[in-house]
């Protein structure tokens, strides 16, 4: 049953990006019809705005989980293209391999950069 | 009578590297059909042309092509409902051409026969031995009626997007009457074929694309058969589906009278 | 009879074109476009913003460095690639789970399909996806500064 775990993971994280991502979305693109999380003015990108964020704990929790779903929803999707290329077992099996570690290693990354962005905040 | 222009892709093994585009001009009659015009070119015009057909009626599924575009089956698409004086016929794609209109069926063959598409059951003896029928109620029986209507022509196949790139991919039809045979109540094989079809290049595969199921000439709509197995295989991963057993055989009973007057039926074949 | 057979395998082009299909499978293929778009932007996304973490300096400068027109306007692609993404994504779920396909009928013709069965909550998702990308629209290019 490999592909049908690999699969339902696929949709609950597809799920789970929906709204995470709809929140990120909502916050940097629709910052100027509904301003939500930009308590220092509009512009949702501005240092003032981030820093506001990055003091909250629940965006660490936020970005993290986003982080990990969205990297499994997209490079799940990205093998199962690649895979659906006529190439051959063993480079499909590279392939998998090769995203699997790659997306750990951005999985690593973003949760440094969320935890540490929390840590440094106190200080600008 | 006004004429209509027939634009069929040739490929000839023997003497063409790749396939090209010839153009036939026919006279063209109401009623007719693209099968009955490719037989008009082939009696009247150029006898080396090379079709598949066998029943003209849309039950042997042998005559599937692409016409305008679309894979439909030659004898069951009237010229008249193409809206075109200009008619364009390749064969099936997704398939390897064996020779002009005649798609090398082979391969879905083999898969439909790798997904078993016959009933499995544990208790041998009903099947080899057979001394009654199963029993299948008629509610049942429409559980998985209208995917047993497939002829096998391949049009599913040759409009599916995973086809087009992935050899290995089993395709639409086999994964619909897999799932067919899933939902047979007489069937016991179900866990078998969920392992055979999840595999990287099974049932997951399908992006829900929808073409198959619009271009099948028998309403088959394997589309709603591959995502019903789809949800049968992730409800049973997260053990939310209720495990089934084959039905049994018919049992009589014996308390039932026969009403007067009704007469008695004709003795029993099996 | 020769064995050289013609491959007639449509290829990667077959996603897209070599047949007159219905609007399912352009959305099909738009999905997976879309989708490999975010994902592409998502791992460039996850170095440039992690610059936070050096402070104010660095991230004014790497938002300097991606906020040409250009940039602004594969930003809305991207936007817009989540909008329909999203919304279509919704639709396949809830298709793919067997939800929106109705249950086996007997074939009749004219065929009814479940493709039909699906295809007003199609339009429905695609209407309120083209709102959302027209009310971000408004906000990336014509909201104030």
């Amino acid at each position: 049953m490999k592909d049908t775990k690999l699969w339902t993971l696929h949709l609950f994280a597809g799920i789970a990006v929906l709204f995470l991502l709809g929140l990120h979305m909502a916050i940097m693109h629709l910052d100027e019809i509904i301003s939500l999380f930009n308590p220092k003015g509009e512009e949702a990108i501005s240092w003032e705005n981030v820093l506001e964020r990055m003091k909250m704990i629940g965006f660490v929790f936020v970005y993290i989980f986003l982080l990990g779903f969205a990297l499994y929803h997209g490079l799940y999707g990205l093998n199962k293209i690649i895979g659906e290329t006529n190439i051959k077992e063993g480079t499909r099996k590279f392939w998998a391999y090769f995203f699997a570690i790659f997306g750990f290693l951005l999985f690593i990354i973003g949760t440094y950069a969320a935890i540490a962005a929390k840590i440094v905040s106190v200080k600008f | 009578m006004e004429n209509i222009q027939f634009i069929i892709r040739r490929f000839s093994p023997e003497k063409d590297e790749k396939p090209y585009w010839q153009v036939y001009n026919i006279p063209f009659e109401e009623g007719k059909t693209v099968l009955d015009c490719l037989h008009y070119i082939k009696r009247e015009i150029d006898s080396t042309l090379s079709f598949r057909f066998s029943c003209r009626m849309g039950v042997c599924g042998s005559c599937a092509m692409l016409i305008q575009g679309r894979a439909r089956l030659a004898c069951n698409t009237q010229v008249v409902e193409l809206k075109s004086k200009r008619i364009t016929i390749a064969p099936l794609p997704n398939f390897e051409t064996i020779r002009d209109l005649v798609p090398d069926l082979k391969p879905m063959f083999e898969r439909h026969k790798y997904i078993k598409p016959n009933i499995q059951r544990d208790d041998l003896k009903e099947i080899e031995d057979l001394e009654k029928e199963f029993y299948q109620s008629e509610e049942e029986l429409q559980e998985y009626l209208q995917f047993s209507y497939c002829i096998r022509c391949g049009a599913c196949m040759a409009a599916c997007p995973t086809m087009a790139t992935d050899r290995k991919y089993l395709g639409p039809m086999p994964l619909a009457q897999s799932y067919r045979y899933n939902n047979d109540t007489r069937d016991g094989g179900s866990k078998i074929r969920h392992n055979l079809v999840d595999i990287p290049s099974g049932i997951f595969s399908c992006h829900m694309g929808s073409e198959c199921s619009v271009v099948c000439p028998k309403g088959v709509d394997p589309a709603k058969a591959i995502q019903l197995m789809k949800r049968e295989m992730v409800f049973s991963f997260l053990k939310l589906l209720k495990k089934k057993k084959p039905c049994g055989l018919y049992e009589e009973k014996k308390e039932r009278k026969r009403r007067e007057g009704i007469p008695e039926p004709p003795p029993k074949t099996v | 009879m020769s064995d050289k057979y013609y491959d007639n395998h449509l290829g990667v082009k077959g996603w897209a074109v070599g047949g007159r299909y219905s609007i399912e499978r352009y959305l099909y293929t738009l999905h997976r476009i879309t989708g490999l778009g975010i994902l592409f932007y998502f791992i460039l996304h996850i170095f440039v913003t992690s610059t936070r973490i050096f402070g104010p300096e660095s991230w004014m400068k790497a938002m300097d460095s991606v906020s040409g027109p250009l940039f602004r306007l594969g930003e809305f692609l991207v936007y817009f690639a989540f909008c329909f993404h999203g919304l279509n994504g919704i639709r396949l779920i809830l298709l793919e789970l067997g939800f929106l396909v109705g249950k086996p009928i007997e074939p009749v013709y004219p065929y009814k399909t479940s493709i039909g069965k699906q295809r007003p909550i199609m339009i429905i998702l695609m209407l309120i996806s083209a709102f959302f990308i027209i009310l971000g629209g408004y906000d990336f290019f014509l909201g104030g500064e």
